[in-house]
């Protein structure tokens, strides 16, 4: 059939070119960073005094810490809270007061990033601030990340829990299993998969989330000793740079995109290994 | 009542550990159901079923389609508490104790009344842990008790050959046949007193049927059970009692209910008759 051969040639151009996009950026990506790589030795993104391009010092420890700290608070704080509002829903929450507040969550995922760092910015680093100065730091870039991973966290475990057979949840009642012994027991090891998944994507969102942090986090380049110290994170570097950047320091610049790139890869390869086990 | 009178169900007696328990000849009633009814959504499902489950003996639940058995089933250890806009109406007494007083305590209610359920249904857990949850949720955390009571049940269900040195595989990699097993090792598990079962054959291929059939008779007098099912060969098998439930309008009835034998060959209601000589239903 023609319409068939014609479609066939339409979706597959369609998905050759998002591929080829995909590896467009990565071959972009590594042409720019060239000039870093092969001049500097790679030790001195991890050995150099510190971060002071226009001196040629390129070390970018302090702000992968930055960058993981960051990520790493938020999903301390996420996980947990997620996990719950997504057991609420599926076990506890009557009928109605699941919809709506499942309709909350996804709404609050549709919030640009923008609009959270304006938030945090005007709210809670001047709350920061009155509590230990100067406000603007780890804690707030940890509290702006955690919301807004909140929904991917919570909306993932719940597909996954309400993915659970109702048969499996039956049989546990039917073994005098208690409500919360049920969720232990049964429902949480049915879906871990699901749910893991759903945090590595969520790891994978707070690593690369630019604008939000860097309207809150103080930006300066420095390991942090405390939560209330300002720090600056791989991709807010990138963000305030990049403007200014020539010769070595934009090509390093480039690097530590690379570097975030290819952290996100190996999560959502690693969420992708899990997804098909959970449907093996 | 002679202890011969089902002779012809020849592992009425069995050999072996599951041997105690009364015989089924003497009956008393341990499960008295009176004027049940069952309405969803304030449609009646089961109407007024008044019935007598004796101890020791395999009950037979038969009937065509939506006639209510599943629903009497599940009104026996209160599941239909989970079933939204579920009503049940009338008294359920286990061992003499209504089971909807304030002071029944469902979960010890639910351990005394084992269910299995038509399709095998292993939690995707270990065999081992599979056994041992329910008993951890109920108490018994002691690991050499749960080792023994492990062994013990899987013995009884014919599992424990084929899978005691693999206990900590997935439950999943069991055959359907062997996952039923294992599911009713884990009712058996917890000591209950009476085994519900909800077509535990049906999902399963004939071989595997017949090895869950012969475990099912190697139950009777230890525990006391109430199976439905659409196989009225099995039923006429493995049953001592045997109730035919009909639907009339929309609500599920009891037309009959009597020894095993009495329902097969000799029925009072024609419905009955009609039925299990597979004119209707």
């Amino acid at each position: 059939m023609l319409t068939d051969k014609l479609l066939i040639g339409i979706l597959r151009a369609g998905a050759m070119m998002a591929a080829l996009v995909m590896l467009l950026i990565l071959i972009f990506l590594m042409h720019e960073s060239w000039p870093a790589l092969s001049t500097l030795s790679i030790g001195r993104f991890m050995t150099d005094a510190s971060w002071h391009p226009l001196e040629g010092a390129y070390n970018l420890m302090p702000m992968l810490s930055g960058t993981v700290l960051a990520s790493a608070g938020a999903l301390l704080l996420a996980v947990p809270l997620g996990l719950a509002s997504a057991l609420f829903i599926v076990f506890y929450a009557p009928l109605h007061l699941a919809t709506l507040y499942k309709r909350l969550i996804e709404l609050l995922s549709g919030i640009p990033s923008v609009v959270f760092g304006f938030w945090g910015l005007t709210t809670l680093v001047p709350l920061i601030n009155q509590w230990n100065p100067p406000g603007a730091s780890l804690l707030a870039g940890i509290l702006v990340l955690a919301m807004m991973i909140l929904p991917t966290v919570t909306l993932t475990a719940y597909t996954a829990l309400a993915a659970v057979p109702d048969e499996l949840l039956r049989n546990a009642a039917a073994l005098g299993l208690s409500r919360w012994g049920m969720i232990k027991g049964v429902a949480l090891p049915a879906a871990k998969t699901g749910i893991a998944a759903g945090i590595i994507l969520a790891v994978a969102r707070a690593l690369g989330e630019t604008m939000a942090v860097l309207m809150v986090a103080g930006n300066v380049v420095q390991y942090p000793e405390t939560l209330f110290d300002p720090v600056r994170t791989l991709a807010a570097n990138i963000a305030l740079e990049t403007a200014y950047a020539m010769g070595d320091h934009r090509a390093v610049l480039f690097v530590s995109g690379l570097l975030l790139l290819l952290l996100i890869m190996v999560l959502s390869g690693m969420a992708g290994l899990l997804e098909k086990q959970r449907h093996a | 009542m002679n202890a011969n009178q089902y002779a012809d169900k020849p592992d009425a007696f069995t050999l072996g550990p599951l041997e105690e328990g009364s015989a089924c000849c003497d009956p008393q009633p341990v499960i008295q159901v009176r004027n049940l009814s069952l309405l969803y959504d304030g449609k009646t499902a089961l109407d007024k079923v008044t019935l007598d489950i004796y101890k020791g003996c395999i009950t037979a639940l038969i009937g065509p389609s939506g006639c209510g058995k599943t629903s009497f089933l599940s009104a026996i250890n209160r599941l239909t508490d989970l079933i939204p806009g579920c009503r049940v109406t009338g008294e359920i007494l286990v061992n003499n104790r209504d089971i909807h007083h304030p002071d029944m305590h469902v979960q010890s209610l639910r351990r005394q009344v084992g269910m299995v359920f038509q399709k095998p249904t292993p939690f995707p857990l270990s065999i081992r842990r599979n056994l041992s949850l329910p008993l951890n949720e109920h108490g018994i955390t002691n690991k050499t008790e749960v080792a023994a009571i492990i062994g013990q049940v899987l013995r009884d269900v014919g599992l424990w050959d084929e899978v005691h040195d693999r206990l900590d595989a997935s439950a999943l990699s069991l055959s359907g046949g062997q996952q039923q097993r294992l599911c009713i090792a884990r009712a058996l598990a917890l000591e209950p007193q009476i085994l519900l079962m909800d077509e535990p054959c049906s999902a399963l291929d004939p071989l595997a049927s017949g090895v869950v059939e012969d475990l099912i008779c190697r139950l009777r007098g230890r525990y006391t059970i109430v199976i439905v099912t659409h196989n009225l060969a099995q039923a006429r098998r493995i049953a001592n009692y045997a109730a035919f439930f009909w639907v009339s309008g929309r609500a599920g009835q009891l037309i009959e209910f009597g020894r095993c034998q009495h329902i097969f060959e000799s029925p009072s209601h024609e419905l009955t008759a009609a039925y299990v000589n597979g004119v209707r239903g």
